[in-house]
């Protein structure tokens, strides 16, 4: 088929866009970052229709791995209905004929996501890729990626240690937040991707394959199921998550669905004051249905204890 | 309570296309006779427009470049972005064997190097000499007047025997012993940047072909800081040609080289100042090549210097960001550099959340330290 013809038929992409032997490849790398849990594995990323930045290196694993009986769940910051989740799972939807998709962590077999890893646990028949921005946790103390590739071969992460050290003695606190600096299997430490710090203890001994994606830097890595994963810390200054406490020292709930053991995000209401709001979308929804459900036996049992 | 703020995405985007697509045509509001660009008048009257988009696009085909252009309403990085993306869809299927440029038709030819080169200088089209009047007599152009002035241009145009082909001034200098004479890297096969990710240090044909595709305005930043001073080129044209080189491929059946087609390429070549070799041999100029797919002359001449730059880099070691080839090749591509600029308008709630806690908790460390 040529060119104009392709152009002008729309539809007529081969499935999953890219073509054959570029799937292969992106396959290969995806085995070469199982076989070595950590390692950043170079790839020829491809040039794909959205930007890059917007998710081009977990998009080229999602078309790598999809097939027409999966069934795929896009979410950005936690949302299915973001504009960035919309795009990304339309763009699929229309190369990928014969994929399903869904907004349920619960039903998919596949989930791409930015910036956060779902509240519900994933089990061992999903896969869940991440997309990156900055692939390379020591990307913050070495600017050549040469110099940094040794020190990763040789498991030299004394820099960052010191940056970790140097943060506590100026701020009484290690400052990174979200990207928390992650040792695998008690050799690489990667750049977990954007998630916040709530989400870094689900990569340890995850049940599901968790595949990382930079199109733009052009690295694939993986943390493979049941792996160790542990945020770099100190023995006296432990690893913490983000906290949701408020003055009185009360764990803040969900406006919305009462969660009190979600992440949540801020919002400045139109009258000035804040608010607080599940950023998994789905797992509001899901505890929603769950807290109506309550209420409906709890009512059914007074109902029947009236009676 | 409905959810707050990121509903409603398909919706969003729906509409924002539909705007775009308002501005692109705004233009019938007013005037019953508007008509939409037409490929060919891109093709032709913005022909440096497309010849960007191509070379950065890093595929040749001009006519998917005009389109491009017309559906980016004029954007040049998102023009050359979805070229690119069209291009990830084609699988290779072979590859060229070197091409020999002074086979190419020229339309240009100069040297800065010498006054008169063996072939001669051959300004051809280019606005250098023009002085830069707004002319505005092109503002209202009359349609007829605008179809005669290429007409009269071939009439008057004195029948030139020119030769087929140009020697290249370089050879000239190579002949002297100026020059060091090709090393036999020449049949080796090119690092194929589409194919393979750069692993550093990465060989020359790969610093090259990263450039021959780079965005032409960040090739010449980091260009011009070495001309400005943060390097020490100081290079000079040996030649800058200009014109359709012939493409050859490998008969299917005979295996003869076949010329299937061909492409308008910028070629420059930039000799700069002599160093004497390591083994104590004669000291000699050294080069510094750059040649991209269209007419893009600025860029021709930044890849030029910067190539011999990065040569440097790699002998000496870096003493400048132009001579780091990571610096370099990491940060030329417009689609890389433009889709990450543009990645920060997208929602980051949840780094911002993470962000907030750092900083709230660290005030109130401060405060108690106090």
């Amino acid at each position: 088929m040529n060119a104009l013809s392709h152009a002008q038929s729309g539809n007529a992409y081969n499935f999953g866009f890219l073509d054959e032997y570029a799937k292969k490849e992106v396959r290969r790398a995806i085995l070469k970052a199982i076989a070595i849990p950590g390692y950043q594995v170079p790839y020829a990323s491809r040039e794909m229709p959205m930007g890059r930045g917007f998710g081009t290196g977990g998009l080229q694993l999602t078309l790598a791995l999809i097939g027409p009986g999966d069934v795929l769940k896009v979410i950005d910051q936690g949302s299915d209905d973001s504009v960035n989740a919309v795009n990304l799972r339309r763009f699929i939807e229309m190369t990928c004929p014969g994929v399903s998709t869904t907004t349920k962590t619960a039903e998919c077999s596949l989930i791409q996501s930015r910036h956060r890893i779902p509240e519900r646990p994933l089990t061992s028949k999903q896969i869940l890729v991440l997309q990156v921005p900055y692939p390379d946790p020591l990307v913050v103390v070495e600017p050549s990626e040469n110099k940094r590739k040794t020190m990763h071969g040789e498991a030299d992460y004394s820099r960052l240690l010191v940056k970790l050290y140097e943060d506590i003695v100026k701020f009484g606190e290690i400052t990174i937040s979200h990207r928390y600096p992650t040792r695998i299997n008690g050799h690489y430490v990667i750049d977990p991707s954007p998630i916040p710090r709530w989400d870094v203890p689900k990569l340890n001994n995850s049940a599901a394959l968790i595949l990382f994606g930079a199109g733009r830097e052009k690295k694939i890595y993986a943390v493979p199921p049941h792996t160790q994963a542990e945020p770099l810390a100190f023995s006296d200054v432990p690893f913490r998550v983000e906290d949701f406490r408020d003055a009185q020292g009360r764990r803040r709930a969900c406006a919305r669905c009462g969660c009190t053991d979600s992440f949540l995000d801020e919002f400045v209401t139109d009258s000035g004051g804040k608010t607080w709001q599940c950023s998994d979308s789905d797992w509001c929804e899901e505890q929603m249905l769950l807290a109506r459900h309550r209420q409906r036996e709890s009512r059914h049992e007074q109902d029947s204890r009236g009676s | 309570m409905s959810y707050v703020a990121i509903k409603g995405g398909g919706r969003a985007i729906a509409g924002a296309a539909a705007v775009t697509e308002y501005l692109r045509t705004v233009e019938g509001l007013d005037d019953p006779r508007a008509e939409p660009l037409k490929i060919n008048a891109i093709l032709h009257q913005l022909r440096h427009l497309v010849d960007r988009v191509v070379s950065e696009g890093g595929v040749y085909h001009p006519r998917f470049a005009a389109l491009a252009v017309k559906q980016s309403q004029g954007d040049t990085l998102e023009a050359a972005f979805a070229l690119r993306a069209w291009r990830s869809t084609r699988p290779r299927l072979c590859a060229t064997p070197p091409l020999d440029t002074t086979r190419m038709r020229l339309i240009r030819r100069i040297s800065s190097a010498f006054k008169d080169i063996p072939g001669g200088q051959m300004l051809g089209p280019t606005p250098d000499y023009t002085l830069r009047l707004l002319r505005l007599e092109l503002m209202d152009e009359s349609p007829d007047a605008f179809r005669a002035v290429a007409r009269a241009w071939l009439d008057n145009c004195p029948e030139a025997q020119l030769p087929d082909s140009f020697p290249k001034v370089l050879d000239a200098l190579r002949a002297e012993g100026l020059l060091p004479p090709v090393t036999g890297t020449r049949h080796s096969a090119a690092f194929d940047i589409t194919r393979e990710p750069l692993v550093f240090p990465v060989p020359r044909s790969a610093w090259l072909s990263t450039m021959a595709r780079a965005e032409t305005g960040s090739l010449l930043a980091i260009a011009y800081s070495n001309m400005r001073g943060y390097g020490d080129v100081h290079p000079t044209v040996a030649e800058l040609r200009v014109g359709y080189l012939p493409v050859m491929l490998p008969h299917p059946i005979t295996g003869e080289p076949t010329e299937v087609g061909e492409v308008l390429v910028t070629e420059c070549e930039v000799v700069a100042m002599y160093e004497a070799s390591d083994a104590g041999g004669k000291p000699m100029f050294t080069l510094g090549y750059g040649a991209c797919f269209g007419h893009n002359e600025v860029k021709a001449i930044s890849m030029a210097i910067l190539d011999r730059a990065l040569q440097k880099g790699m002998k000496d070691g870096p003493a400048n960001p132009s001579e780091d080839p990571e610096f370099v090749l990491l940060h030329v591509d417009g689609v890389d550099s433009m889709g990450f600029a543009s990645h920060y308008k997208m929602p980051h709630y949840v780094t911002f959340q993470s962000d907030l806690d750092r900083l709230r908790t660290t005030q109130q460390k401060s405060g108690e330290r106090a």
